[in-house]
């Protein structure tokens, strides 16, 4: 049988079994995410602090997770952790692994957004009574937030297509499925095709949606 | 009670500002060495001098943007940026000195207004997250102070959408609405087009004939001399002279000073 007959044939068995894959690629896209965002804000914050010992350690926690594969990362938490008594399961494994990497990298994103807002905000800011902390709240993140938005969005579309890294600490997304499906009917190439055609099919819109945000806030400049 | 009386007519005929002994250093290059200013209550200082004499640091200092190296300031009989423990001099933390800072105003020579918000939202923010107002009360007020600098047609307004003398207005109701005893004014004036001077430099003199405190750095020499209760003429981070405008501006003792002004009025 040929590419097309065999495509067509298999396509709705191979499309419902991915398609369950992509139910777990999202879930852990969207929970490393989320990990990212809020332990991401929190190293951008303490690597600003006026203290060098705290500062010292952020900086050793980001050098530590950029410098390091993902890959090595996800097997010490899945692999290595049992090992010390702590058992993880694979979507979890999956979650906190991709988390803490996107966090190191967006807490960049995040110190590169807050350095970008002139000096003269805060200093209006704190002149009218607020604590540096009300000042970041109120006046710098929300206009920072609009310099992060489009090194975030990259961010994202990346996480979403780095989670088939995660198929090799067993978390059922996509690829996992995938490889499932070649060995048991060998059509490598129909197979994979269709699970690159899914995260396509998840990448362009969320491109999509976040170049809209982009517009809707340079309202004000 | 008689006590009590005493005290507050005492406090009353006390300084707003007095400033002691102020040296303040970047690095080696010592800015500001050693001034001394008392500024009354309802008073008009403005402060002049050529460009690098300190001025704007000084200014800074008074609601501590910028640390002194030396020297104490105090509002209202309270100590600014410091507290005394014992015989200790001790700095505040943030939340003390942002409470201090409630009660200076201080208007940027760039306006530094906030650009994610719109006239009315610069003016209601601090009172609303500083002072807790609640956000109608905070709005009424806030567009009241719009009013004021003639910017009640302007409150749903971007900053950007607003010429660089609406902008400074605005920045000047966004101070009046946080009611501070005292009003730090630095050039406010130095960063407009020639055209748009005139109307930031009106609502100045009204505030002026309010009665309000005013500190004013500046280089517009008219307004000195017709709005100013005293200026003080600055060089190298010293007071070179100081006294009522008629006899600094028209009559300077100083050499210094008589061949500053003659540069400024030439232009």
């Amino acid at each position: 049988m040929g590419f097309w007959a065999n495509m067509i044939k298999e396509f709705p068995y191979f499309m419902s079994v991915l398609l369950h894959g992509a139910v777990t690629t999202i879930t852990v896209a969207v929970g490393a995410l989320a990990f990212a965002l809020v332990v991401g804000l929190v190293v951008a914050l303490l690597k600003m602090s006026p203290f060098r010992v705290v500062r010292f350690v952020t900086s050793a926690y980001i050098e530590l997770l950029r410098g390091t594969p993902a890959l090595a990362q996800l097997f010490v938490i899945y692999f290595g952790l049992p090992d010390v008594g702590i058992d993880v399961a694979p979507v979890t494994a999956a979650i906190v692994g991709l988390g803490i990497n996107g966090s190191a990298y967006l807490a960049e994103v995040y110190r590169a957004g807050i350095e970008s807002i002139h000096k003269g905000q805060v200093e209006a800011a704190l002149s009218l009574g607020m604590t540096p902390a009300r000042a970041m709240q109120y006046i710098i993140l929300p206009q920072a937030v609009r310099v992060m938005l489009p090194p975030i969005t990259n961010f994202s579309i990346v996480l979403l297509k780095d989670t088939a890294l995660v198929s090799v600490v067993a978390a059922p997304e996509i690829m996992f499925y995938a490889r499932n499906l070649v060995t048991e009917t060998f059509l490598s190439m129909q197979v994979y095709l269709l699970a690159a055609l899914i995260y396509l099919s998840m990448t362009i819109p969320m491109a999509r949606v976040v170049a809209m945000l982009e517009r809707k806030r340079k309202a004000w400049r | 009670m008689q006590s009590d009386k005493t005290t507050s007519t005492d406090s009353k005929d006390a300084p707003l500002l007095s400033i002691r002994d102020l040296h303040k250093s970047f690095g080696e290059l010592e800015v500001l060495s050693g001034v001394d200013i008392e500024v009354a209550r309802g008073e008009k200082l403005c402060i002049i001098g050529p460009s690098g004499s300190g001025k704007t640091t000084l200014l800074r200092c008074i609601n501590y943007l910028e640390k002194p190296t030396s020297g104490h300031i105090w509002i209202d009989g309270t100590l600014i940026g410091e507290k005394k423990v014992g015989d200790r001099y001790v700095h505040l933390n943030d939340y003390e000195l942002a409470r201090e800072r409630r009660e200076i105003g201080f208007v940027f020579q760039r306006f530094n207004l906030f650009p994610h918000l719109t006239a009315l939202q610069n003016v209601t923010i601090a009172p609303r997250k500083v002072l807790g107002i609640a956000p109608a009360e905070a709005e009424a007020k806030g567009k009241e102070m719009l009013d004021k600098v003639g910017l009640g047609h302007k409150v749903n307004e971007y900053p950007e959408r607003l010429s660089g003398g609406q902008q400074q207005r605005v920045a000047i109701a966004r101070v009046l609405a946080m009611q501070p005893k005292l009003m730090l004014f630095d050039e406010a004036t130095s960063a407009l087009d020639p055209e748009l001077v005139g109307e930031v430099l009106r609502v100045m003199r009204e505030l002026a004939q309010e009665g309000r405190t005013m500190v004013v750095v500046t280089h517009e020499i008219q307004f000195a001399s017709e709005v100013s209760d005293r200026v003080i003429f600055m060089d190298q981070g010293k007071i070179v002279e100081e006294g009522p405008p008629s006899a600094i501006l028209t009559n300077a003792r100083h050499e210094r000073t008589r061949a500053f002004l003659s540069q400024i009025t030439d232009r």
